[in-house]
């Protein structure tokens, strides 16, 4: 199964890799979504993976337990990046509207 | 434990919750001005309480350490957290003076208030993944701080930093994830405590790499800096003066907190890596800062010179190299808050920060031009200023840890910040004012979406502009005066982060 999720991960972040070095914002933005789903997996691959067990112990109770950390952290990870996207998504279009263009080659008056 | 450690966090929580349904400009500033003063006695009440009786800290909701989260202040993180405090003050009065009521109506200073929040919550985390949260709230505020306004320029510069800095925290989530896969804890102290019972191998230095691109890349340094010249000359001048002072800094305060407390081991890769990117970021700065026209460019490719020496310090890893380091820090964001401040309100006041269309300014105002001149001179580390110990107290560190590559680097750099520093100061104050260019209307600069043009001249007041200025100048000056105290203070911060066990020891209980 770890296996499975590595080559999935790994998959997301050359999916990810490639499409950010696109020149397009929206592709761009695809690709960081993507990087931070494989971030996600990651996090939640590394915490152990586990069928069946229950995350806390009650007195008396024996046997494997599944970590529950890595999923809590997930979940403050998938909230960030949920805003976050929705800004960066109202801000390409923004720059879209302005700039006249989703090409990133045509955004360098700031850089001269 | 020490409950009130919560405040820095707080505070500013509150001002920018009020500040959220305030409509008016007048009560929004005193609610501002109220958050960032109560912010200021607090940083510099922690400061004293610190030095005193030591490192404080407490577990929220009672949950002992290492399970729940920890907040802490010790030395460096007071000095943090009064510099913050007492940079976001300065900044807000320059804000009231400069910037045009509609961003102060559009929720500007809540803004102001949450990534004052994000960057006192990255000062007093005391577990790693909390820090990430706190660099994501510092972040989103920053993000809306960038971009408030929408003028072309802004969203330009603002896509650049947004994205740049989203791929950094990917990387920082992804290098958290492996080290709880590695440790099965995110507490620094008890993370420290599993790290130091093993030698470095593979995967701490691979981690160690994670966190230093992450890191790298907040605090902009070679090669990851090329974001901070494409974006922060353009928001309004306030923004980047406090951007300018703090945000990088929060990059370096990382790395400063992180690398002792969980590669410190005997023989880590990092710090003669961090040494190496040192001194090529103070020269790849220091020569960008050269071939700039615009007063806001220059001084920001010399933020990524100065964080040179401060990675300097770390890179060292001696006492004195990371004493040297934090003062270089206290000095650093001072001065530079100053220098972006004043440059910018030249920027203000003419409508351009070009520098082949400003002149004659040390005639016209001549206050501005001394105002200038005390963080210049400072900057590039003439004496009495604060610069000049902060400098020779890195390179005392250089020499006695037998660096001398960096030692004479670092020399010329100054060198360099202060050809670059005369030619603001001849190019601004000095020259005759050049005479209106026929091809480009009436006004000179007024361009309209040119890189040079300003992005809002604002209601421009001149004491509101120069006011505080004057108090950074101040500042600088003293910190100069009273060197001494300044790294006495340094030296103890240093030795505790170069102690972690006993900051361990506090957390964890024996």
């Amino acid at each position: 199964m770890a296996m499975v999720m590595a080559v999935v991960i790994g998959v997301l972040f050359a999916a990810g890799v490639y499409l950010m070095l696109r020149r397009s914002i929206v592709k761009l933005l695809l690709g960081l979504m993507l990087l931070s789903h494989g971030a996600n997996l990651l996090l939640f691959t590394v915490g152990g993976l586990r069928r069946g067990a229950p995350p806390l112990w009650v007195d008396g109770m024996h046997g494997p337990v599944a970590d529950p950390l890595p999923q809590a952290l997930i979940l403050t990870a998938v909230v960030i990046g949920f805003g976050l996207i929705a800004f960066t998504l109202v801000l390409a279009y923004r720059v879209d509207e302005v700039v006249g263009s989703d090409d990133l080659d045509d955004m360098r008056s700031t850089d001269r | 434990m020490t409950p009130h450690v919560v405040l820095p966090v707080l505070l500013p929580l509150a001002a920018a919750v009020a500040a959220l349904v305030i409509r008016r400009r007048r009560p929004l500033r005193v609610v501002a001005l109220g958050g960032t003063t109560l912010g200021v006695l607090y940083a510099l009440y922690a400061l004293r309480l610190v030095w005193l009786e030591g490192p404080v800290y407490t577990a929220l909701g009672h949950w002992p350490p290492p399970y729940g989260i920890v907040l802490a202040i010790d030395l460096f993180s007071a000095i943090m957290l009064c510099l913050a405090a007492l940079t976001s003050w300065v900044v807000l009065l320059y804000a009231f003076g400069s910037l045009d009521p509609r961003r102060e109506r559009h929720h500007f200073y809540a803004l102001y208030m949450l990534m004052l929040m994000g960057v006192n919550g990255a000062f007093v985390a005391g577990d790693i993944f909390n820090l990430y949260v706190w660099f994501e709230v510092m972040l989103i505020a920053s993000f809306g701080l960038m971009t408030l306004g929408g003028e072309r320029g802004q969203l330009e510069g603002g896509l650049k930093y947004v994205v740049i800095n989203l791929v950094s925290s990917t990387i920082f989530l992804i290098a958290v994830g492996l080290l709880y896969g590695l440790t099965g804890t995110l507490n620094l102290a008890d993370l420290h405590r599993v790290l130091s019972a093993q030698p470095a191998s593979a995967v701490t230095n691979a981690l160690a790499m994670l966190f230093l691109v992450t890191f790298g890349i907040k605090a902009a340094v070679f090669p990851l800096f090329f974001w901070l010249p494409a974006s922060y000359h353009t928001p309004p001048v306030a923004v980047t003066a406090l951007f300018g002072g703090l945000l990088t800094k929060v990059g370096v305060y990382a790395m400063y907190r992180v690398f002792p407390l969980l590669f410190g081991a005997e023989g880590s890769p990092v710090y003669p890596l961090l040494l190496l990117i040192a001194a090529l970021t103070m020269v790849v700065g220091v020569l960008g800062a050269l071939a700039q026209d615009n007063v806001r460019r220059i001084l920001s490719f010399h933020i990524i010179s100065q964080i040179g020496y401060m990675v300097m310090g770390l890179g060292l890893y001696t006492v004195a190299g990371l004493a040297g380091g934090i003062l270089y820090i206290m000095h650093h964001i001072i001065v530079k808050t100053a220098l972006l401040m004043i440059g910018g309100g030249v920027e203000l006041l003419n409508g351009t920060g070009d520098l082949r269309l400003l002149g004659d300014e040390q005639r016209r105002r001549p206050w501005y031009g001394l105002l200038f001149l005390l963080p210049a001179l400072s900057l590039a580390g003439i004496p009495p200023f604060s610069g000049f110990f902060s400098k020779l107290a890195l390179l005392m560190a250089a020499l006695d840890a037998g660096r001398y590559e960096v030692a004479v680097t670092s020399l010329a750099v100054s060198l360099l910040t202060l050809l670059s520093m005369s030619k603001i100061w001849s190019e601004v104050f000095w020259k005759p004012a050049p005479a209106p260019d026929p091809t480009s209307g009436a006004m000179p600069g007024a361009t309209g979406d040119a890189p040079g043009a300003v992005p809002t001249a604002g209601r421009a007041r001149g004491w509101l502009l120069a006011g505080p200025v004057a108090v950074l100048a101040l500042l600088t000056v003293s910190l100069g005066l009273a060197a001494g105290p300044g790294l006495r203070l340094a030296t103890a911060a240093a030795a505790q982060l170069m102690a972690p066990g006993e900051y361990a020891g506090l957390v964890l209980g024996p």
